[in-house]
């Protein structure tokens, strides 16, 4: 799918488009207060739980709320209080698609998606239109209300209508949170696909651990209104304050390579520097970067080699930090493999046990492997 | 005309109510839309009296509302001093005055349905078209607008219903001159005055049929924009 990079590309790419936010929000309760400098690709997940504040920060960025302080983007000031700047929402240069199907009713899904592209002038507007319906299967849906549409169909028109102005920024809030399983599940790869494709920086406000592990690229951890942890996505995922934080859905993100696949059992094999990993056998082709999403609670550690055990993945890592877990039976080590990090939640015992503490080495043995391409 | 129960006398009150209604709908609608999508989007504290002003004409006795209006428009009144001035004379015992009174009258039929409507909506539908480079004033006409229509056509079909069967303030403030200011209900009042009961019934039973026409057909709309907007 990498061929499809750059179909929305006539964005202005020779601009940097990085994002400078400097908040401060006061409410009933709940004060908002952010400095955030983030990248000018990629997609950035703002992730924490509700009430954290992350779909304040958002509406801040799309003028929908407005707190004391500055929104910058490239060189263009959204909003700076202390010069008295401020843009009102539709004169800004964004796209913006909300947690609940949010199509206006009255029309049909054309000129849904032909709405924002009357309202801004740019000459190539129906070709960023017509690449936003091809990347995300819609062209069949055009003639429909939006009533006859399921939920994914809607979002991914509401996405759509948001691209076809060529937006500096995309921002997404929550854009699955309102489907069940099995629709989120059929969205996700549209999300993956639009990932790959799309040249604009994209915000996206989720509390969702897979979306995090399948989409982003950096990681803001949001708690109380305040940033607690901040960076790309693997070294966000292997900070143990991050899983401490997560609990149960603490795990890693390691990229590798599709080396080959084994049809006899149905198994591919992934490159990752030299190792490889097991998973269940995925159409993709040799050659493709993927990504790993290991869970710490699939992940046990072993001071020799392990024979005889039915897991197959076991790699060779060295001990770096061991930390506190929110309980205390368990611990938190984030091991080293080559240049990446994984994350084993153990038992406080077996640390002890096993004498382990930061340059041991050790054998990693990983119960289970998701994969999602990159 | 000779075979008709009702004379033209009732014919020229037909035509008077009809026209008076739909200048009344129309007159409404211009005023009753900024009026109620400022209710439906305001945090002022001048909301909760403005409101109760405009819900004020449901509930007084129509005598009392006439009666005012009447002062008002009257020599001594703020607004007959101002038609005075600008040349144009009373407006009391005129249809002008007529006119006033019923869109008066009928105020909160035209503004609560819309004004629901508004509520109904919600910020998000706005804030969508703000995000697609919408400026307020073009998102009021492309989203809110047609997103209201079934409270509009409520408000519609229900300030013409309303003016057609309205009596106390029209007797209050029009007199009741032929061919001037007598409309259809002062009509059947001066036909049982005059103990034409005939008459009076087939005028009477006509409101009757035409009220019931309306409400069904409201509910018909309704039923029909509840499909188009769930």
């Amino acid at each position: 799918m990498s061929e499809q990079s750059g179909v929305i590309a006539p964005l202005r790419s020779t601009m940097k488009q990085n994002l400078a936010l400097k908040l401060q929000l006061d409410r009933k309760d709940f004060r908002l207060q952010v400095d955030l400098s983030l990248p000018a690709t990629g997609v950035t997940v703002l992730f924490g739980p509700s009430g954290s504040g992350k779909t304040t920060v958002l509406r801040c960025v799309a003028g929908l709320e407005r707190g004391r302080g500055r929104v910058l983007i490239g060189d263009e000031a959204w909003q700076d209080s202390d010069r008295g700047a401020w843009l009102p929402t539709w004169a800004r240069d964004l796209g913006y698609v909300f947690q609940e199907a949010s199509l206006f009713e009255h029309m049909d899904v054309q000129a849904n998606l032909r709405f924002g592209l009357q309202r801004t002038k740019t000459a190539s507007g129906q070709q960023a239109l017509d690449a936003a319906v091809e990347m995300l299967g819609i062209g069949h849906l055009l003639k429909r209300k939006p009533q006859s549409l399921s939920g994914g169909e809607r979002q991914r028109v509401a996405i759509a209508r948001a691209l076809a102005t060529q937006p500096r920024i995309l921002l997404l809030d929550e854009p699955l949170a309102s489907l069940d399983v099995v629709r989120r599940q059929e969205l996700l790869p549209w999300l993956e696909r639009m990932h790959l494709a799309l040249q604009i920086p994209v915000l996206y406000v989720t509390h969702s651990m897979e979306e995090l592990t399948r989409l982003a690229d950096h990681v803001v951890l949001m708690e109380g209104g305040q940033v607690r942890i901040e960076g790309p996505v693997s070294q966000v995922l292997s900070d143990p304050q991050f899983a401490a934080a997560v609990g149960g859905e603490a795990g890693t993100v390691l990229t590798g390579i599709i080396k080959s696949h084994d049809d006899a059992f149905h198994l591919t094999c992934v490159d990752l520097h030299g190792s490889e990993i097991w998973v269940r056998k995925r159409d993709a082709r040799i050659g493709t970067v993927v990504r790993l999403h290991i869970h710490a609670n699939d992940v046990s550690l072993a001071t020799s080699e392990p024979r005889d055990t039915s897991i197959q993945n076991i790699l060779r890592g060295v001990v770096d930090v061991i930390d506190d877990d929110s309980h205390p039976a368990s611990c938190l080590v984030r091991i080293r493999h080559v240049d990446q990090c994984l994350i084993a939640r153990v038992t406080r015992k077996a640390v002890a046990s096993l004498k382990l503490e930061a340059q041991v080495s050790v054998w990693v043995q990983i119960k289970s492997v998701a994969l999602s391409e990159r | 005309m000779h075979d008709w129960p009702i004379g033209p006398e009732a014919w020229q009150a037909i035509g008077l109510t009809l026209q008076l209604a739909a200048m009344t709908t129309l007159t409404l609608l211009v005023i009753a839309t900024p009026l109620a999508w400022w209710l439906s989007q305001t945090q002022s504290r001048w909301r909760a009296p403005i409101a109760a002003l405009v819900t004020l004409p449901l509930v007084l006795p129509p005598t009392v509302l006439g009666f005012y209006i009447l002062v008002l428009l009257g020599p001594q009144g703020w607004v007959g001093m101002l038609t005075e001035w600008l040349g144009i004379g009373l407006l009391s015992f005129s249809f002008g005055g007529l006119l006033t009174g019923s869109i008066i009258a009928s105020l909160p039929f035209a503004v609560q349905p819309i004004q629901y409507a508004f509520e109904a909506i919600g910020k998000r539908p706005l804030e969508v078209a703000a995000t697609l480079r919408a400026r307020p004033l073009d998102a009021f006409f492309n989203v809110a607008l047609p997103l209201a229509r079934p409270g509009l056509l409520t408000a519609t079909v229900l300030s013409f219903a309303h003016t057609v069967g309205e009596f106390g303030v029209v007797l209050m403030i029009g007199g009741n001159i032929p061919g001037q200011t007598r409309v259809v209900s002062t009509q059947i009042f001066g036909y049982v005055e005059a103990m034409e009961y005939t008459a009076a019934h087939w005028l009477a039973g006509a409101m009757v049929v035409f009220s019931f026409g309306v409400l069904i057909s409201l509910s018909f709309l309704k039923k029909r924009s509840d499909r188009v907007m769930p």
